[in-house]
């Protein structure tokens, strides 16, 4: 055997050998992927799988992992309601209704405050600048626990407690400073030339705002109102301090309360779960750009 | 800094509406008071308010109680062994759950870097537990751990590991470790995201050069992707190390406290003193120590992100 066809041999053998070990990498890698994807997906495929199973289904041993036929009635009587809906349904529909009014209402009055302060930090200068950004950078980072105390004798003092304003002012206290600063991000970005250019044809600095930066950072908008109105949504701590009834009770308080009942509805429990998680879910799967640059903006640009 | 006498010294007539809204310091104010209502009247003033009734001992069913008692809360919070406890299971929980999550992120953002089919359905899918309601997330954990019929159970006895169902959340020695995973689900995709982002602002380049060098991946991920990524590493710990200060949502519903006390954590023993024995004055001073050890790990964390922006 020739020297070459020997070296053609070795080159040819440890083509092979690459690309089998690029095979088992590329084998290793999807495996992993896999592993990711059931670590993520199954839990909250079991709460959507309980909340079609029947009663009977879950609570058989073995366990019967999917059901025989797709059951849609808990669904049914929260949203239709009708003669089987029952106090459970009834309550997921109201606190349904108060998690709308309250996360959607703080995230409204959070966007215009936030937009203004936002501008403010971004654009002009001003003393205690750095104070003001700290403080709200400061907000975030508090525990709830200390907050809600003096914010419970106050609104007990006034008259508010257990009603919807309550908890959307504790909301705004939360989201507003993240709105600020994740606003402050955008802004940055947009080049004050164009500003510039407005106000020599005779805009007001106020009038730049929202005649050119505002309209010019909507995705900045779209992107701090759903990351707050997320955080709102899922806010638990103040709604289950200040609220008492079905007046003002979110979701969060309902399905909690479901949780801790003895000879609980699990069906009826899977349900308001996946309806309580339905909105942030499908808002971050759908959006999820605008929700990543909510994340990192928030917490790693500052 | 201007000086607003001198500039308004030279002008005799009185400035205009919209010359004062052009004026930046009286524009940032009037830019800035919704915020500075909202914020101050709903956050700093309450916060300012915990101060005060903690150095009382204000019990809410006791109308006449709230008289000034100094550090009195104070120091007896720091000698209640079962408030020192409770900061003891904070500081486990938060030992055990940063560090985890933050390496199972930063493998997770590694696979998530690599190209594969499906790569964009499986990044999207990552944010599916940060969106989840903390409430619902540990409703769902409950059930999955559930002593009758939880879906853990049926998993582990059907393929053979277990013999009997166990009471998961019955036991002080399981029940804060499962607590840990449900906070583990929920809480990693943040940092895959965090740094996921930071994984793709490295430059190819680098990459390249430590090729050419000879390096294998496991010299390229030491000497280029872990230097690169060490700053946003380092913000996701102090975020995620305060946030676990915080932790009570999953711990009201999975366990509430037991058993035995054994997931008793700071905030939640604060709010047990502060809402069901309405010691407000005493549930105050603690909610106060929490934050005094909230605000040092925030102090490093401000440091850490924007030295600038805050010396400005």
């Amino acid at each position: 055997m020739s020297v070459r066809s020997l070296r053609a041999n070795s080159a040819a053998g440890g083509r092979a050998r690459r690309r089998r070990r690029q095979l088992v990498g590329r084998v290793l890698l999807y495996l992993a992927v896999l592993a990711v994807v059931a670590w993520v997906l199954a839990p909250f495929a079991w709460l959507v799988i309980s909340s079609v199973s029947t009663r009977a289904a879950l609570t058989s041993k073995p366990l019967q992992w999917l059901p025989d036929h797709i059951d849609l009635s808990n669904y049914i009587d929260i949203f239709v309601g009708g003669g089987s809906s029952t106090s459970v349904h009834r309550s997921v529909r109201a606190g349904a209704l108060n998690s709308v009014i309250v996360a959607g209402l703080a995230t409204l009055v959070s966007l215009v405050a936030g937009s203004l302060s936002a501008y403010a930090v971004s654009r002009l200068r001003f003393r205690l600048k750095g104070a003001f950004l700290a403080t709200m950078l400061a907000t975030q980072l508090l525990p709830t626990v200390v907050i809600i105390i003096p914010m419970y004798v106050v609104f007990r003092s006034i008259g508010l407690l257990d009603t919807v304003f309550a908890l959307m002012l504790a909301d705004i206290a939360i989201i507003l400073p993240l709105i600020t600063w994740i606003l402050k991000g955008y802004f940055d970005g947009i080049p004050t030339s164009l500003e510039d250019a407005a106000r020599i044809d005779g805009c007001t600095r106020a009038s730049a705002l929202f005649r050119v930066v505002l309209p010019l950072s909507s995705s900045g908008l779209a992107a701090s109102g759903m990351f707050a109105f997320i955080i709102a949504w899922n806010e638990f701590f103040t709604a289950f301090i200040l609220s008492s009834t079905l007046h003002s009770k979110t979701l969060s308080v309902i399905v909690a309360e479901f949780s801790s009942k003895v000879g609980v509805d699990y069906v009826a429990m899977a349900t308001a779960g996946v309806l309580t998680s339905l909105p942030p879910v499908l808002l971050a799967l759908f959006f999820q750009r605008y929700i990543i640059q909510g994340l990192t903006a928030g917490a790693v640009k500052g | 800094m201007r000086a607003p006498g001198a500039r308004r010294g030279a002008r005799f007539a009185l400035p205009g509406w919209s010359t004062w809204l052009d004026r930046p310091g009286f524009l940032a104010a009037l830019l800035l008071v919704p915020t500075l209502v909202l914020v101050f009247g709903v956050l700093l003033y309450p916060i300012l308010d915990t101060l005060r009734l903690s150095l009382t001992d204000r019990v809410l069913s006791q109308p006449d109680s709230g008289a000034f008692i100094g550090l009195g809360n104070y120091l007896r919070a720091l000698q209640d062994p079962e408030f020192r406890a409770s900061l003891g299971r904070t500081f486990y929980f938060a030992l055990i759950t940063v560090p985890a999550e933050t390496t199972l992120g930063l493998l997770i953002a590694l696979l998530l870097n690599q190209r594969f089919w499906g790569r964009g359905f499986v990044r999207g899918l990552i944010i599916l537990p940060w969106a989840m309601p903390y409430i619902v997330n540990g409703v769902m954990w409950k059930w999955i751990l559930n002593a009758n019929y939880g879906a853990l159970n049926a998993l582990l006895q059907q393929i053979g590991l277990i013999d009997r169902y166990h009471i998961w959340l019955g036991y002080p020695s399981t029940a804060f470790n499962f607590v840990i995973l449900a906070n583990i689900w929920k809480e990693t995709p943040v940092a895959v995201i965090l740094l996921l982002a930071a994984l793709q602002t490295i430059p190819q380049e680098l990459y390249e050069a430590a090729r050419v060098d000879g390096a294998n991946a496991w010299r390229q991920f030491w000497s280029v992707t872990f230097p690169s990524l060490r700053p946003v590493i380092a913000v996701t710990m102090v975020v995620k190390t305060v946030w676990a200060l915080k932790e009570f949502d999953l711990i009201y519903v999975m366990t509430g406290g037991g058993p035995a006390n054994a997931t008793n954590v700071a905030t939640f023993y604060t709010y047990l003193t502060t809402f069901k024995f309405l010691k407000f004055g005493y549930g105050a001073s603690m909610a106060f120590i929490i934050v005094v050890l909230s605000l040092i790990i925030a102090f490093f964390y401000v440091r850490l992100i924007s030295p600038k922006e805050v010396a400005e």
